[in-house]
């Protein structure tokens, strides 16, 4: 498999960048509710990720995971309308924004509890192994979730059983708003992970064409039966935690300034030249379409709530 | 003579009480994720870590398991630690640490050690978080022996009650739903007013209807009340306040007034802890009632998305007036 081009990969992340800018629209006019979580200057970690995965792969994110989602191949239109709570959401409105799951694609969850996925993924990687299915797992998590104990239990279990998975720590050097100094004690995280038996590769995460050639790599292996791979990912939100979070009382702005002159679509951009804009514009362009018609999708009936608790 | 009073948010009244604990007990500090530099996401302890610094207001690493284990220790070797969780829905992490160490402590100990500790946070849906952040948990530590629940509805029972929890030598399990952090009321300017537990509270007297709940449920029934007093129907508000110990003689003897009872819970009707109260009514009051007692719950789904459908699994004051006329 051939690395996209500079455009292709800017294409995925500017589509991602709109939504988020739709997203954050909506929600201060309150026709979103509830917590949004943006992963603006991260782009292109989903970008490189998913683009060394196949359509059936496995994949779980985390509630900032959209971009995944969408990278993974995901219809904008059944994101966007399970976003809105619509009908015609990928789960109906059922699962919402932090819970957005699509079989079809291989993806088992973005999820809102902060470690969640990875133990998830590992259980999929089983299945790759067990039917020798040649499916990889990859789970992508944040710099704060790799202090939860099950997301150690998860990667130990992984390099026990030399299982599929790749582990994509997204390392922002901060979980929610605590600094990565104040809550590990040890902040090497490639240590951490390579102390269960695997490798442990740090990239810059603000690339996308570094990001698919290290995790093309630990796919390979993964596919080949090396087993897992624990892939440190640096890069910034350059906004907020959250939309209640301005983000700025937690960094000084010129932190948050070098990081948004060092932005993966900024970079991208430059090295793309003049066609780059015509590629952004376009994406703006289609998900404001997609937004439009998500609004326009009908509500879910009432009486939906209670069908669907069994199978 | 009537103590003076100031008006204050439940969040406010809550603060203060916490501000006012840590001043009093040296002993007494919080832990929890995102509470010190960015002085929680629900503000709570704004201001707390400029005014008792970092070894009493610890900001944790993302671990409700590691959290709760390490207060448990802290608490059974002299301290007082309170523990915020972000949401209840994240103690869900915690549950082995809370039922199966913080409550059984004291019993499985002979009474040796005591396990002093708070365990606070929102419980309850707020805004479309959706199913896996909305979970009312106070019905699954009452459900457990050895932890003390409360789940206060107004600004002063947040004063007292939180201060009565600090000062017990329990764990306690004290329960903020997200919508009863902004309900403004009368607080005592007192620094020892504490509201004991196993006390329930008429908010409102009537000679009709019985309506039964705690936190949140309680402004529900109070909005309800008023709606049917409207068309003539005399409800009388009882919140409970205290799931464990359980004030059942108020209880009692409201149905003994009214004959007739309608419990509400924002949990899931199936197994939520109204089920509890109703049933408890059944045994004990069975010659008192006039027509069986009605339980106004969640839908038992995971909470859905959807405005639309997250409205239907809520209790509203509709469901209410509709429980009610099914009995009058
Ligand atoms: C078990 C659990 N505890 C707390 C939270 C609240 N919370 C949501 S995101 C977050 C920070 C996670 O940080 P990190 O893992 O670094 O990922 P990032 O958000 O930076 O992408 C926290 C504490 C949660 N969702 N789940």
């Amino acid at each position: 498999m051939e690395s996209p081009s500079a455009e292709s990969f800017l294409r995925q992340m500017a589509t991602l960048q709109a939504l988020e800018r739709e997203l954050t629209t909506l929600s201060q006019s309150g026709r979103l509710r509830g917590s949004l979580h943006l992963a603006q200057g991260q782009e292109a970690v989903p970008a490189g990720a998913c683009a060394a995965l196949q359509p059936s792969d496995y994949l779980t994110a985390t509630y900032r995971g959209h971009g995944y989602v969408l990278a993974k191949g995901c219809s904008l239109d059944g994101v966007l309308a399970e976003i809105l709570g619509k009908a015609t959401g990928l789960a109906c409105g059922k699962g919402g924004k932090m819970h957005l799951f699509d079989l079809s694609h291989g993806l088992l969850g973005t999820n809102g509890i902060v470690g969640a996925g990875v133990g998830s993924v590992v259980g999929a990687a089983l299945t790759a192994k067990m039917d020798r299915n040649g499916r990889v797992g990859l789970t992508v998590f944040g710099d704060g979730a790799i202090n939860q104990g099950h997301v150690h239990e998860a990667m130990n279990m992984a390099a026990l059983y030399q299982l599929p998975v790749i582990f994509l720590c997204e390392n922002n050097l901060y979980a929610e708003m605590t600094p990565l100094h104040r809550s590990h004690g040890n902040v090497n995280l490639l240590e951490r992970a390579s102390s269960y038996g695997m490798d442990a590769i740090q990239v810059d995460g603000n690339d996308p064409f570094k990001v698919y050639e290290v995790v093309k790599k630990a796919v390979d292996l993964g596919r080949s039966g090396g087993g897992p791979t624990f892939i440190e990912a640096l890069t910034y939100r350059t906004v907020g935690h959250y939309q209640a979070d301005a983000g700025t009382s937690y960094r000084t702005l010129e932190e948050i300034e070098e990081w948004r002159q060092n932005s993966p679509i900024k970079r991208l951009s430059a090295r793309i030249g003049p066609d780059a804009e015509k590629i952004i514009d376009e994406a703006d362009e289609l998900v404001h379409e997609a937004v439009e018609r998500a609004l326009g999708s009908p509500d879910p009936d009432p009486a939906t709530a209670l069908q669907g608790v069994f199978a | 003579m009537i103590a003076a009073t100031t008006e204050l948010s439940f969040r406010d009244a809550l603060r203060k009480a916490l501000t006012e604990e840590l001043e009093r007990d040296d002993n007494v500090f919080v832990m929890g994720e995102d509470i010190g530099r960015y002085q929680g996401t629900f503000r709570v302890t704004e201001g707390m870590l400029t005014k008792f610094g970092e070894r009493r207001i610890i900001d944790t690493p993302i671990v409700e398991p590691g959290f709760t284990g390490i207060a448990i220790g802290a608490a059974m070797t002299g301290l007082r630690p309170i523990v915020e969780m972000m949401t209840m829905s994240f103690s869900i992490l915690a549950l082995d640490q809370i039922m199966n160490h913080a409550a059984k402590i004291h019993y499985m100990t002979g009474g040796q050690a005591t396990v002093p500790m708070v365990i606070r946070g929102p419980s309850g849906a707020a805004k479309q978080l959706s199913a896996q952040h909305s979970h009312s948990m106070e019905g699954w530590y009452a459900h457990c022996p050895g932890l003390k629940v409360v789940a206060p509805a107004t600004a002063a029972d947040a004063y007292g009650m939180f201060k009565a929890s600090v000062r017990d030598d329990n764990p306690v399990i004290f329960v903020e739903n997200p919508g009863v952090y902004t309900i403004k009321g009368q607080v005592p300017d007192d620094v020892n007013y504490l509201v004991p537990f196993g006390k329930a509270a008429i908010l409102r007297e009537g000679k009709d209807v019985s309506l039964i709940g705690y936190s949140r449920m309680t402004h529900v029934n109070l909005a309800a009340a008023e709606e049917l007093a409207k068309d003539g129907i005399d409800c009388e508000v009882v919140d409970v306040r205290s799931l464990t110990p359980l004030d059942t003689e108020t209880i009692y003897e409201s149905v003994r007034k009214t004959h007739r009872a309608v419990v509400v819970y924002e949990d899931w009707k199936n197994g939520g802890y109204g089920g509890e109260i109703a049933a408890r009514i059944g045994e004990d009051c069975f010659d008192d009632l006039d027509a069986p007692v009605v339980r106004c719950g969640g839908l038992n789904v995971p909470m859905p998305y959807a405005r639309v459908l997250e409205l239907e699994c809520i209790p509203d004051v509709k469901d209410v007036i509709e429980k009610v006329r099914k009995i009058r």
